[in-house]
């Protein structure tokens, strides 16, 4: 095999030269670090697609801390980089953790939380952790700038809410999102490395000062629908309720309630369901004692 | 194709600044191995699950396959053969590979020796299950791995200048 089946590549030079390539080439797919669109080239999928590539743009890498105490990703920080970055560390581990998770280390290094986010897929590593956090995706387009909360950017199986020429440009997580949480996520997959997650399960909570009560618990899965989902009905179990074994049972077993998964050949529909239920269980353990909370 | 499209690229590569004008569709590994006559890195997959064509841009692996000859622009390419000695010396770390006997076929050997050299360059000492994980972007299908591990770990406390736990 040889050269790729590019029709023609557009390197953009910045956000705004991006959104005019965009506009003058209303076909082109854009590529971040090409670890999903270069493979589906190959495969044939995107072939003869024209590409702007937006791998080059600087400007929308690095983790900040804005002044209103949001932490803004942008959407080309490679998962090996938000793992390494210092206020992801301290504010939201869990994240760092979950994209450590994704393939290998080389593709920890190209791969990209925008473009993990961007291709709509239901298993993406990151993609339940942004939702158990309430992520705010920010979009840059012809008409300005956007933001809308990541349940809302997932529209269906591979769709996200992106209109004509526009871009992903960053991810926010607020503040309130973050403060006084303690999150783990769990990747059930065949093997330890480069594979795609059978189901994946992100869990954090919030508890009283005591460590006695949950004042707040929120679960998202990947693989447990077409697209990453939260479970309103455990978090509700949760909610108010005292940190103990009762709490975290019922709340387990209340996912069962939301998620809707599917028989593929990575696995049953039933198989997934039972540990869906596991996984929330566990991970709900691990983040009370993170949190300081005894089971 | 209507028209083929091309583009001047200046980059570095094992140290020397190089200009060469790239066909936009070629990925890094059909650039180093066909421009540059770099025959380490090897064509395995072609789709970043291999390993085989890793080189190390910029102080990081990437798997050269799925990466585009374009976006190598200003940055600096370390492949296997920069490791050799002015005479074709072995390095330390592709002394060990030969010693512990983690090499067979060969063709995963410069992916792997690379990662193992940024590895090494971290000057960190990592457990046996870290160093796993850091070599999980590499598939071989002759060793087993164990060899692999042995070899990078004990070129890994050598650097370090510590005794290797038995």
């Amino acid at each position: 095999m040889t050269m790729y089946d590019i029709k023609a590549l557009y390197e953009a030079t910045s956000v705004p030269n991006a959104i005019e390539l965009l506009l003058e080439h209303p076909e082109a797919q854009i590529i971040a670090g090409g670890s999903d669109v270069l493979i589906q080239m190959r495969e044939g999928k995107r072939a003869g697609k024209e590409l702007v590539s937006i791998y080059g743009l600087d400007e929308l890498r690095g983790i900040r801390m804005e002044d209103d105490g949001a932490i803004r990703i942008g959407s080309l920080t490679s998962f090996s980089h938000i793992t390494k970055d210092p206020i992801i560390q301290k504010y939201i581990n869990v994240l760092g953790e979950a994209v450590d998770k994704v393939g290998g280390p080389q593709i920890r290094n190209i791969g990209t939380i925008g473009g993990n986010t961007c291709n709509g897929v239901t298993s993406a590593d990151s993609a339940s952790t942004l939702h158990a956090w309430d992520a705010v995706i920010e979009l840059t387009g012809p008409e300005g700038v956007r933001t809308l909360p990541i349940k809302d950017f997932y529209i269906k199986a591979g769709v996200v809410n992106l209109r004509p020429a526009e871009l992903q440009t960053s991810i926010l997580i607020p503040r309130e999102s973050y403060e006084g949480y303690k999150g783990h996520y769990i990747k059930y997959a065949m093997r330890n490395a480069m594979d795609i997650a059978t189901t994946g399960c992100s869990v954090n909570v919030k508890l009283s000062e005591d460590k006695k009560t949950i004042l707040d618990a929120r679960i998202a899965y990947g693989v447990a629908a077409p697209i990453p989902i939260r479970s309103a009905s455990a978090e509700a179990a949760a909610k108010g309720q005292p940190v103990c074994t009762d709490t975290v049972e019922a709340f387990s077993q209340a996912v069962l309630q939301d998620i809707h998964p599917r028989t593929s050949w990575r696995a049953g529909k039933e198989f997934r369901e039972h540990i869906a239920v596991v996984m929330a269980r566990r991970a709900l353990t691990e983040a009370i004692q993170l949190s300081g909370g005894e089971l | 194709m209507e028209h083929k499209q091309y583009k001047l690229l200046h980059c570095t590569i094992n140290g020397e600044e190089v200009e060469t004008m790239i066909d936009v569709r070629a990925s890094l590994t059909d650039l180093l191995r066909n421009d540059f006559r770099l025959t380490s890195v090897k064509k395995g997959c072609e789709v970043g699950e291999c390993g085989a064509c890793n080189v190390i841009i910029d102080g990081e692996c990437f798997n050269s396959c799925i990466y585009l000859a374009v976006w190598a622009e200003g940055k600096s390419i370390r492949t296997l053969e920069s490791l050799l000695g002015p005479n074709g010396e072995l390095s330390d770390i592709q002394q060990a590979f030969v010693d512990e006997t983690a090499v067979q076929c060969g063709f995963c050997t410069p992916g792997f020796i690379m990662t193992a050299v940024e590895i090494l360059e971290s000057g960190k000492e990592y457990t046996d299950d870290e160093l796993r994980k850091l070599l999980s972007g590499h598939l071989c299908r002759c060793t087993g791995y164990e060899n692999i591990l042995r070899a990078v770990k004990k070129t890994m406390y050598k650097r370090l200048g510590k005794e290797m736990p038995q």
